[in-house]
């Protein structure tokens, strides 16, 4: 038993395509505790959705895992084959997706769905898998769910869809519920009913979620703490309260300030300059330096290495480094060897004994 | 003749036939009795959830459609009447209180076309694949025949395509080979290409990325600084809507609930629906998040088809009483051209 319930690390994910290998993840890890929320944010391209995909194993066909790992309670499920596959699916962690119309089968009764995913999992009898539906039916608050069983997805409206996919979704009591985008295709009022609920059974139930979503007013609403990637790379890991008062990454604050907030009503936008990165011309450095306004010689390529910025607070951005000069003089006094100085500050002596900043930059970025 | 307002919308109504049997019809009321004036240079934000009727006002307003009702002005002059209003811009009644329907009256579009654009939401769908960027802008031009020689021509796409950021080498590009942000931005050079006084944009932005949604809407207000343009800016997104708008009307199941100032609507809303659209927008602030209480409405909304009586939304109100499911309530000023329609509020 690992101490973490999920543990991803360096994860690496491509795809095939006509016009080249296209990195899509490049390196992220993180952990995700018992109970916790997870918030995945980051605009289109940035690999979080892909992410989700790669924990799940859902990939498309032309995509493959082509490094790093997945562990699950200490086991490396990477490793494991499609039977193992299917029954982590489901069972342990579950996703819920953007569009409920889509990812409901059109021919199918509702009921039949959510007895297909409990029967699966589940040495159930039809009779109690029926019981089963219905109960979490009204869990996630479907009114009438006696009814609504023998209904199709098109009855239904899409807040009642979300509602299903969530049933579905949570009927085998998963550790992991994994949301890509549940709100997106939602109104702003029934947008709130479903975080509500969502909330509201993350306490009941105990579960872990990872919320992917670009929505920063979700993010803020439901997370304990919060991952921002971009380029299919982690940029900034930290609480809530952190990553929104204390950004320290430039893309970050760019994602903040470009925002409309009630507060700042009618001042002008800061959007960030330029368009999201094409994952087929990665640069060799920082994927943002491109968009950057205080992106350094260092950045063009050399990929930033993730440090440690404040107590719950780590973020992969040069310029934390910069300011790191102090504490090289520390460790230098404290007797510290200029490689490990380097490594940890990308500060070393000269040979004038001057103080130069010249980090090395480790492949792939995020050490844990 | 010409007025305070550039556009002036009275009683719109846009009802479209469902068929509901074999030969039976019934009337969604897609737009039913909305009224509404904007000034020039002025942006009118128009906010309410799918299937409130948002995009049917914009698109009526600019005859996409041909409305059931109402009346429509364009700088004073009226482009279209369904001849149900009176003079003064009241409903026509006959002697029993029944509603009477005119004569419709309709001029030629095409001269006011030039006048009234639109931008729509789908930077993908909206743009013709197999036309260069430079003939789509073009276009409009070509109509309207605003240019004498084909150099005259190119050279005003040119500078459109300067005005909304977009670099000359384009110009021979095809629509797919741009990015979400940079293809709103040709849409949006089409539409101002015959200098119009008033542009429709309907959902702009909800298509695009945080970082370039925050670049767009930047440049729709640079432009009408420097242009003076009006907008009908219709958006669900209520913190972008309030950022660039003056005033913001917002819908509910093809009827308006309120209207104010944009500050005035967000730090005072009056009516319940409003209340709780407003906190149900998910504030990027986690403090705000934790300590904020929502109004969670219950339900979703009515079907159109199957409208509730009086007042729409008093199914899912919490003040809705006996008097809001008799009779519907209109909008009343509660003062600084604050309207609201509701009974209880």
């Amino acid at each position: 038993m690992s101490e973490h319930l999920l543990s991803v690390k360096d994860l690496r994910t491509s795809f095939t395509t006509d016009n080249g290998e296209v990195h899509a993840v490049n390196g992220v890890s993180f952990n995700l505790d018992r109970g916790k929320v997870l918030g995945i944010v980051g605009e289109s391209g940035s690999g979080k959705s892909v992410t989700a995909y790669s924990i799940m194993q859902i990939l498309a066909d032309n995509g493959r895992i082509a490094g790093g790992s997945v562990e699950y309670n200490g086991e490396d499920i990477t490793k494991w084959n499609s039977r193992q596959m299917s029954g982590f699916r489901g069972k342990c962690c579950s996703i819920i997706f953007q569009d409920p119309m889509t990812s409901l089968n059109p021919v199918f009764t509702i009921g039949n769905q959510l007895e297909e995913a409990i029967r699966l999992h589940t040495n159930k009898t039809r009779a109690e898998a029926k019981a089963r539906a219905i109960e979490m039916l009204t869990l996630v608050g479907v009114n009438e769910p006696a009814k609504r069983v023998k209904q199709y997805p098109y009855e239904l409206s899409g807040g009642m869809r979300q509602r299903v996919m969530i049933a579905m979704a949570l009927a085998c009591e998963p550790d992991i519920l994994i949301a890509d985008e549940p709100t997106t295709a939602l109104d702003v009022t029934i947008q709130a009913q479903i975080l509500e609920l969502m909330q509201d059974l993350q306490k009941k139930l105990g579960m872990a979620i990872i919320m992917v979503t670009h929505d920063l007013g979700v993010i803020a609403t439901m997370c304990d703490e919060i991952i921002v990637m971009y380029g299919g790379r982690v940029c900034e890991r930290g609480t809530a309260d952190e990553i929104f008062y204390n950004p320290r990454h430039e893309y970050t604050k760019g994602l903040l300030r470009s925002i409309p907030s009630v507060e700042r009503m009618k001042e002008r936008l800061v959007p960030i300059a330029g368009n999201p990165i094409n994952l087929l011309n990665m640069p060799a450095g920082c994927a943002f330096c491109a968009r950057c306004d205080r992106a350094m010689k260092v950045c063009l390529d050399h990929v930033p290495v993730e440090r440690q910025v404040g107590a719950d607070h780590r973020a992969a951005c040069w310029l934390n480094d910069l300011a790191l000069k102090d504490e090289a003089e520390q460790r230098a006094a404290a007797g510290e060897s200029a490689g490990a100085i380097q490594a940890a500050t990308g500060w070393v002596k000269n040979q004038s004994g001057e103080w130069v900043f010249d980090p090395v930059a480790e492949e792939g970025g995020a050490e844990q | 003749m010409s007025s305070e307002y550039l556009v002036e919308v009275e009683h719109l109504k846009q009802y479209f036939p469902v068929r509901t049997g074999f030969v039976s019809t019934t009337p969604l009321k897609a737009v039913d009795d909305v009224s509404f004036a904007i000034r020039p240079g002025e942006t009118l934000g128009l906010v309410g959830e799918s299937g409130c009727g948002k995009t049917t006002v914009g698109r009526s307003l600019l005859q996409l459609y041909q409305p059931t009702g109402g009346r429509i002005k364009y700088n004073g002059e009226v482009i279209y009447d369904a001849g149900d209003l009176d003079e003064n811009g009241a409903p026509r009644v006959d002697d029993k209180g029944n509603p009477v329907k005119g004569k419709v009256k309709t001029v030629n579009m095409l001269p006011y076309r030039k006048q009234m654009q639109m931008v729509f939401q789908d930077p993908y769908s909206s743009l013709n694949p197999r036309m260069t960027v430079e003939d789509i802008i073009g276009e409009p031009l070509d109509v309207h025949k605003l240019y004498s020689t084909k150099a005259e021509r190119r050279e005003k796409v040119l500078s459109l395509m300067e005005l909304v950021g977009l670099n000359a080498e384009h110009a021979t590009r095809y629509a797919h080979e741009f990015s979400g942000g940079q293809r709103q931005r040709i849409g949006i050079a089409r539409a101002l290409a015959v200098d119009p006084r008033f542009i429709v944009c309907d959902e702009p932005v909800s298509a695009l990325d945080v970082s370039i949604q925050a670049q767009v809407v930047n440049m729709f207000e640079d432009l009408q600084h420097k242009l003076g343009v009006a907008y009908l800016f219709i958006a669900h997104d209520l913190l972008v809507v309030n950022h660039i708008s003056d005033r913001i009307a917002v819908m509910y199941l093809g009827k308006m609930m309120e209207m104010a100032e944009a500050d005035e609507l967000m730090n005072n809303p009056i009516h319940p629906y409003t209340q709780s659209l407003l906190s149900a927008v998910p504030m990027p602030d986690p403090k705000t998040a934790r300590s904020r209480k929502r109004i969670v409405l219950e339900g979703d909304v009515p079907s159109p088809l199957k409208m509730p009586s009086g007042c729409p939304f008093r199914t899912r109100c919490r003040y809705a009483t006996e008097q809001c499911a008799a009779q519907r309530p209109q909008l009343t000023d509660r003062g600084n051209g604050h309207m609201v329609a509701c009974w209880n509020k």
